[in-house]
């Protein structure tokens, strides 16, 4: 249907810098653990006799939560423990913010809900979640792109420990209000996605209420190919990594549906799991896996999966079917499965091989799968990567994945269903007076774009500097450490091309958050040091070093006048031939030789200063 | 607060109900979607819509607004679902009165409705017909703080009747607010209990996957199949954690917090035992066991009694006409069981005048002394009773039983001083309060 190669919506969900949503506690991350509590969630039926297939999902895994109550960020309320206050009126006055600033209907009354999350992080079993406002625009590289809904809703827990059968959260972040915006299925490229990640970040940062800083925002984002199915991956925190997420999914997609192809044509129809035990088979198999699991009084599992062979791993590892099979697996608690196409390998030599094919009388064209664990756990992780094999019949199947760190995604679970919400009883329902939305709509803040001209204009920095400064979200400590003409064009300089200059020499610039940086502005501003030594002071700060520490480190404290003087004095005595001549002429090669000697610890126009100074003063002596 | 005239006739006009799609056109915006019930807090003018999204909006309808009707919501019957149950087990009766326990969602409104049988309740806990085989039945469906005596009364009459039918138990899931007074009562009226009666709450409803009712049901059962007790107790969570249940002698218990799980604490003595809900039952100091014969109920209840909390400068103008017109009086007086001395007048007169008053202390935690000090002689000498270390809840329900049984003030004296069904405590020990 679409003409679009590629489709993607974003979903957006930024922390407030406010109280929590529905109690009074402060909302910032802490070290402490506090008291811990144990809990078990259970998937309800609804009246339907219906439940969501996501929540099911998480019940199978039988998981037990074990919550962390820190005192300083959660209450009784986080706990589950007491019924949610009204929510927090100045959050709801940022989303209202926000959505006027993108041009958005609010809604006439507001009205809480209940979104059924299972895995844990929600004491409650649900998130509470309100639409705010619908139908806003947002521009993007002079296109308009819909931003449908704008909703208000709680941070979930923060998952601190995973072991055997017991997850453990920390209360301090569940309540955190967010704003949750989408856009609507409109982006077509990966950059463009980005993009739109990168404005909807600086108008919710125009608000100055939103925090700042690493987990603070996360972005969902819904891919889809023609042919393919709408996959969600979910919880992207490094902005700069979307496009590669988008490009990654867009090449799985376009694999799987060249699997199904390939199934097609070799008239492959699902069947039901046929689980073999074959321990016998592999009893004395050296794999450390299968030696592990059968010590343990586990068995090994097989399945054949006609038709199969090639497509769970091509040769060109184009076709990785059985890479999906085995994330599937892994969601009953093994640690993964064997594929005939990867085979043999890891201990299972081709005798074994063989046997299997044997035993299960395969064809060339046929592959199999193998589990070894305790057998409960290794045929229910069969059945899950034999479904998804067949799932590929279809092509791809509805997903929410969950990025990893190198650009690609694992699976994590169905899409959720539909039937996930219902009311919030306890939470009274906000009608939105006018008087309100006037008061609102009369204190926006400034626009990005606004914002972007007054740098320019006010700090003498170029256009597109701002502009670039503005949608990094660079803006504010810029403007708080731009104290004068010369410190703005070296902030600039150092926030837009040093930092991720040093990041291509393998700085962790993660480091450098926003205090780090504000310090060495401080002490660049108070001359401790001179511009030049920016980016080994900030190096060196990366790696846990402060100011001062990295000024000894490096030998630069800056010099005074006088002593810079004698330095540059007798470097020019030194060459007085040169000098006399050259003339003037000479400071240009003579700067080369005192920044070497001076750098860091001598301002580069300070330098040229001096020594056209000390070259007039010996021509004239 | 209901709709406005104008929108309630406008709905009227449609024949827009509950469950229709409607569309909302106002300022030239439609919205479109489900209606849902008005929230008694939403403005007057608005509708509330579930958009396609599964979001709930509130949409103004104003004088220019135009409704419409999209499509007509199918109506959905609601069926009582059949008690599962676990045939060839022991048979334990659940004995539905309403409370969160026994409420449930319509998920489609988030109206909270009571369940409409006990199957309804036991239905979204399979897991319990490994445990026994399950008889449910609701007696009635109301709010605990709408229990009447009259409640007590058919709760108790239904229990005898099913313990004597050869059931191993009963459950009876129950909302918390005054589960306290329901044990006390049943406590007091279930005389020669053979069985055990096992009175059940949750502080989070069931319609939330944290809810506690699952656990507490399970183990309430597991409390009657697996141990030898024949007690009328209130089981509930021990902890804020999913982990433990505590059973408490009914004439000991009391909710001791508005919300938490653990709400629920035995006063002055240490809970009867403790479920873990992956372990063992422990029992903790004396129960009653369970014996043959059968059980009856004796349910007559003087209702005209008065339950009092002293406070500094408590009218005896008011309060002493209180206390003439009640045959029987409970009083909650501060620290060891005091009152003002111009209350202990009212007290003295009411007495004179036949109402039977008995004293208990508003700390809760510990015994009523009236030797210590002045007014507590005072008192004595005025005819009040002591009511040791008696909850004044427990107290208050015993005056009630003690009066419907008998009519001479030399036995309600004897019996309200004596321990008849583990109200009375004789020695308190150094860790047992809260």
């Amino acid at each position: 249907m679409s003409e679009h190669e590629l489709t993607c919506g974003l979903e957006i969900h930024q922390q407030l810098d406010t109280k929590k949503l529905f109690c009074d506690c402060p909302t910032s991350l802490v070290e402490e653990e506090g008291a811990t509590f144990q809990r078990r969630l259970r998937p309800t039926t609804s009246e339907l006799g219906e439940i969501d297939r996501a929540a099911l999902v998480q019940a199978e895994k039988r998981m037990r939560f074990r919550y962390q109550a820190p005192p300083s960020a959660s209450c009784l309320v986080d706990a589950d423990e007491e019924p949610p206050h009204c929510a927090n009126n100045e959050a709801l006055d940022i989303v209202l913010t926000f959505a006027a600033m993108l041009k958005a209907r609010p809604v006439d009354e507001v009205h809480f809900m209940r979104k059924i999350v299972i895995d844990g992080s929600n004491t409650t079993g649900f998130q509470r979640t309100a639409m705010i406002a619908t139908d806003g625009l947002l521009e993007v590289n002079g296109r308009v792109i819909s931003v449908p809904t704008f909703c208000l809703e709680e941070d979930a827990a923060r998952k601190v420990d995973t072991k055997a059968g017991e997850i453990t959260y920390r209360l301090d972040r569940l309540g955190i209000p967010l704003i949750e915006v989408a856009t609507g299925p409109e982006l077509h490229t990966p950059e463009e996605v980005k993009e739109a990640a990168q404005r909807l970040g600086s108008m919710m940062r125009a608000t100055r209420k939103v925090k700042r800083g690493i987990g603070t925002i996360r972005e969902d984002v819904n891919i889809s190919i023609p042919g393919g199915s709408r996959i969600e991956i979910k919880g992207v925190q490094e902005l700069r990594l979307l496009p590669i997420y988008v490009e990654k999914e867009v090449e799985r997609q376009r694999s799987l549906l060249r699997i199904r192809e390939v199934l097609k044509e070799r008239k492959v129809s699902r069947r039901d799991a046929e689980v073999r035990d074959l321990t016998e088979t592999f009893s004395k198999c050296p794999s450390k896996v299968i030696m592990g699991a059968l010590k343990k009084g586990g068995k090994v599992l097989g399945v054949p999966l006609p038709g199969y062979a090639g497509v769970l791993r091509s040769p060109d590892a184009k076709l990785r079917l059985g890479a999906e099979m085995a994330q599937y697996a892994r969601t009953k608690g093994v640690a993964g499965i064997f594929h005939s196409d990867e085979l043999p390998n890891y201990g299972i030599e081709q005798g074994y091989v063989d046997e299997v094919r044997k035993t299960f009388e395969l064809g060339p064209q046929d592959a199999f799968v193998l589990c070894a664990d305790d057998v409960k756990k290794a045929e229910a992780a069969l059945r899950a990567a034999v479904s998804r094999a067949y799932d590929a019949l279809v092509g791809v199947p509805e997903e929410t994945r969950d990025p990893l760190p190198d650009g690609t995604s694992a699976y994590s679970r169905p899409l959720p269903g539909a039937a996930r919400m219902y009311p919030e009883t306890d939470v009274p329902p906000i009608t939105l007076e006018k008087e309100r939305l006037d008061r609102i709509a009369s204190n926006l803040p400034e626009m990005p774009e606004v914002r972007t001209a007054r740098i320019a204009s006010t700090y003498g920095v170029h256009e597109q500097q701002a502009r670039q400064l503005v949608r990094d979200g660079w803006d504010d400590l810029f403007e708080e450490v731009a104290s004068s003409k010369e410190l703005a064009g070296t902030a600039a300089r150092t926030l837009l091309s040093t930092l991720p200059e040093l990041e291509r020499q393998g700085v962790d610039i993660s480091k450098l958050d926003e205090s780090t940086l504000r310090e060495a502005f401080t002490a660049l501003s108070k001359g401790e040091f001179a511009k030049e030594a920016v980016p080994d002071v900030l190096s060196l700060m990366a790696k846990g070093k402060t100011v001062p520490q990295a000024i000894k480190e490096l030998g630069i404290s800056v010099m005074s006048t006088d002593e810079a003087a004698n330095v540059v004095s007798r470097i020019v005595h030194e060459r007085e031939g040169f000098v006399r001549e050259k003339g003037t002429g000479a400071v240009g090669p003579l700067m080369g030789v005192v920044m070497g000697e001076l750098k860091g610890k001598l301002d580069g126009k300070a330098a040229s200063d001096l020594i056209k100074k000390e070259i007039e003063k010996l021509l004239s002596s | 607060m209901s709709y406005s005239s104008r929108v309630r006739e406008i709905l009227q006009k449609t024949g827009a109900v509950e469950g229709d799609t409607l569309q909302v056109r106002s300022d030239g915006h439609d919205h479109i979607g489900v209606l849902m019930p008005h929230h008694d807090f939403s403005h007057p003018d608005v509708v509330v819509l579930k958009l396609k999204s599964g979001y709930n909006v509130g949409v103004k309808v104003g004088p220019t607004s135009e409704l419409t009707v999209v499509s007509k919501g199918s109506t959905r019957e609601k069926t009582a679902r059949e008690g599962i149950s676990g045939k060839g087990k022991k048979q334990v009766a659940v004995l539905g009165t309403g409370g969160t326990i026994a409420s449930y969602v319509d998920y489609r409104t988030g109206a909270v409705h009571p369940a409409l049988s006990a199957g309804d309740l036991v239905a979204t806990v399979p897991e319990i017909a490994d445990i026994c085989d399950v008889r449910a039945e609701v007696l009635f469906s109301i709010f605990s703080e709408n229990m009447r005596a009259e409640s007590w009364q058919r709760i108790a009459e239904e229990v005898a009747d099913r313990i004597n039918g050869g059931m191993e138990g009963c459950i009876i899931p129950h909302g918390t607010d005054t589960m306290g007074y329901t044990s006390a009562a049943l406590s007091f009226m279930l005389e020669d209990l053979t069985r055990p009666v096992v009175l059940v709450g949750a502080q989070r409803s069931s319609d939330r996957p944290s809810s506690d009712a699952y656990t507490n049901l399970l183990s309430a059962a597991r409390f009657i199949v697996d141990t030898d007790a024949a007690e009328v107790v209130v089981l509930m969570h021990s902890t804020s954690s999913d982990t433990s249940a505590a059973v408490h002698r009914g004439t000991k218990v009391r909710k001791m917090h508005t919300s938490r799980r653990d709400a629920f604490h035995s006063i002055n003595e240490a809970p009867i035992a403790t479920v873990d809900f992956e372990g063992p039952i422990t029992f903790q100091g004396e129960h009653r066991r369970r014996s043959a014969g059968k059980t009856i109920a004796r349910t007559a209840m003087e209702t005209n009694v008065t339950l009092l909390q002293f406070y500094p400068g408590m009218s005896p103008t008011v309060f002493g006409s209180v206390l003439r017109n009640s045959r029987g009086a409970v009083l909650a007086g501060t620290g060891l069981g005091h009152v003002s001395s111009d209350m202990v007048e009212e007290v003295r007169k009411a007495v004179a005048g036949g109402t039977t008053v008995v004293m208990t202390s508003q700390c809760l935690y510990g015994m009523v002394d009236m030797n210590v000090y002045d007014t507590g002689r005072d008192l004595l000498t005025a005819g009040v009773i002591s009511g040791g270390d008696m909850l004044p809840e427990t107290a208050f329900v015993k005056l009630m039983w003690v009066l419907g049984q008998k009519d001479d003030e030399k036995s309600i004296r004897e019996l309200m001083t004596t321990n008849l069904r583990g109200e009375l405590t004789s020695r308190r020990e150094q860790h047992e309060r809260a």
